[in-house]
């Protein structure tokens, strides 16, 4: 039953390139980045409760580092891509240690304020990130001479590093360190007590989510090869939590579905009408007061019943 | 001289309009332990029935409008607290996400009935004209406006120090297990300090409109700086708001004047500051 699933899964994965159009390509390649956000949130919001919203930092950070550096200061990708990696994750640690002075609705409003301030930032500092314009005529790398420029080349980057991503945060999550960690999101005292040290495991966490976060941006950067502060608005973290809690929070790959649905709603949403911002607030309505445990765990709670093993 | 004499009427009448903001946000907070998201919204919603009204109606008492605007946005935060965060009692996560998608929903909403153009609002008649106080030139209504914070500074202080109101709102605060158990209607509580931090936020919308006037993105600016008030002068207490409003009022307007670029880093400082040094705030009591 498992196999059948994971081979329906890397199927599904592998058919856009092969049988669909640029179209499809492209908004598969959207789906991988948006996931790979959605991924690194989860780490917060899922496995160590803490439920960030300013997760768009990150990802609109690495992406305005590696785009200023490969457009105007001549940075190859490969300097560019570290550079922006480090400085991000160097951010990610600055900002933990702020923002885990509070837990519960205090960190979420100090990640909030901390976000709103480099979207503020983004703005106004329009001698660096040309403000309202954003930077545009940003190239894609082009790891080993190939070019990433056709809708299926980029895809398979994308994929690579999806899978990678994905990877590296299940070994994460699954390791002594990610018990450790839901032993923190459930029983902080008790793990104290046990010896260990919540804030520098919160801490931790909160640094690699804010590096995989980066990565997410950098492919972000990578495929528009443009930016814009919207990429570090409010909404952009809030249509990231969106998807966690719509995919549900508990498992690792709720999020992933929780994107695509998002992206996908996005995009057909967009196509036929311009109030994007106002249909994402009646999502958020609607999940909060209907499902407030996600699609995935929902769906899979109605699976069980249906075999007759009512969880 | 005049320069650093007008900032400063300027910081200060920032400061003003953001304790009329913040004030109601710490209290819901403080009472509900709700981080209301909607907030930057409600303030917008109120800037734009005041640009409205005042353009509408020649000489319309901008007092007046304020009042009416103030009514309106707390029976709108009125509903929306008895509809739809009512039933997310047990939930604080799903809240505010709630007040979240509330805000994305009114502030689009007024994107599409006002437009994407910033709505200028004109400054009563009666308070254009400037004030001179020993050689030195003021704007009027910005004189007006700080002292109209500071009156509603005194005024909530008052009703939470000095009424039956208040005492049941502060035993709310401290203790709402408690407070219920000895009979204190909390669910009302609830509403009625709801309502009071929206109304709050949507008058001061309005007094706030001649200055900043009403454009979409208003309440993203405003509601960033609501949070580090409120971070900065702890949260749930009247004076963290009033300190905290008057000290980011400050900061923002100098850092805005002396260094444009760099103010949203300037704003970040004391609010750091704090945090590392008090994580409950100023005057906070407990930590969130």
């Amino acid at each position: 039953m498992k196999w059948v699933g994971v081979a329906l899964i890397a199927g599904s994965l592998l058919f856009p390139p092969l049988f669909a159009g640029d179209f499809y390509i492209n908004l598969a390649s959207q789906i991988l980045i948006a996931a790979i956000f959605a991924l690194s949130l989860n780490l917060l919001v899922g496995f160590g409760g803490m439920t960030s919203l300013g997760h768009a930092s990150y990802l609109g950070v690495a992406a305005y580092i590696s785009a200023l550096l490969t457009s105007r200061y001549g940075f190859g990708h490969g300097p560019a891509a570290i550079i922006s990696m480090t400085g991000t994750t160097a951010m990610a640690a600055f900002f933990g240690v702020i923002a885990l002075r509070a837990t519960g609705l205090g960190f979420l409003m100090i990640t909030l304020a901390l976000s709103q301030v480099l979207w503020g930032l983004a703005y106004r500092m329009s001698n660096v990130t040309n403000g309202d314009n954003g930077i545009a005529g940003l190239t894609r790398p082009m790891p080993f001479g190939i070019s990433l420029d056709s809708a299926s080349s980029f895809y398979w980057f994308a994929l690579i590093v999806a899978s990678l991503a994905f990877l590296m945060m299940t070994i994460f999550v699954s390791s002594s360190f990610g018990s450790s960690l839901k032993g923190v999101r459930d029983q902080p005292r008790r793990m104290a007590a046990l010896g260990f040290n919540p804030w520098l495991i919160r801490w931790i966490t909160f640094v690699y989510a804010g590096f995989w976060g980066g990565v997410s941006g950098l492919l972000y950067v990578y495929y528009h090869k443009y930016v814009h502060p919207t990429s570090l608005s409010i909404t952009s973290s809030a249509e990231a939590l969106l998807g966690v809690i719509a995919g549900g929070s508990g498992a690792l790959g709720g999020p992933v579905v929780g994107a695509a649905l998002v992206l996908l709603l996005k995009n057909y949403a967009s196509a036929y009408l311009e109030r994007w911002n106002m249909l994402l607030g009646l999502v958020f309505l609607f999940i909060v007061l209907v499902m407030p445990s996600g699609l995935v765990p929902g769906f899979s709670s109605l699976m069980a019943r249906l075999r007759g093993n009512p969880r | 001289m005049q320069f650093w004499i007008i900032q400063g009427l300027n910081s200060l009448s920032l400061g003003g309009l953001l304790f009329l903001l913040s004030s109601g946000f710490s209290l819901i907070f403080g009472l509900m332990r709700l981080a209301n998201l909607t907030h930057g919204a409600f303030f917008m919603l109120g800037t734009y029935f005041g640009a409205t009204a005042l353009r509408s109606w020649d000489g319309l008492n901008i007092w007046v409008t304020a009042l009416g605007a103030g009514i309106v946005v707390a029976a709108i935060g009125g509903l929306f607290e008895r509809l739809v965060l009512r039933r997310l009692k047990t939930n604080p996560l799903g809240q505010v996400l709630v007040t979240l998608g509330m805000s994305f929903i009114i502030s689009d909403a007024c994107l599409l009935f006002w437009g994407g153009d910033s709505i200028p609002v004109p400054t009563p008649q009666n308070l254009q004209a400037p004030t001179r106080i020993l050689s030195f030139v003021f704007p009027t209504y910005r004189l007006v406006l700080v002292g109209c914070a500071i009156g509603a500074a005194i005024v909530l202080y008052y009703l939470l120090d000095r009424t039956r109101l208040g005492a049941m709102i502060r035993a709310g605060v401290d203790d709402g297990q408690m407070a219920r158990a000895i009979g204190i209607p909390i669910s009302r509580l609830f509403t009625i300090v709801f309502c009071l931090g929206a109304g709050i936020a949507g008058a001061g919308g309005v007094l706030g409109g001649p200055i900043l006037s009403a454009y979409p993105g208003l309440d993203a600016d405003m509601l960033p700086l609501a949070l580090i008030v409120v971070i900065l002068g702890g949260i749930g207490s009247l004076v963290g708001a009033f300190v905290g409003s008057f000290i980011i009022g400050f900061t923002y307007t100098f850092g805005t004047a002396l260094f444009p670029e760099l103010a949203y880093i300037i704003l970040f400082l004391p609010m750091i500051f704090v945090i590392a040094f008090r994580p409950q705030g100023l005057f906070g009591r407990v930590g969130a």
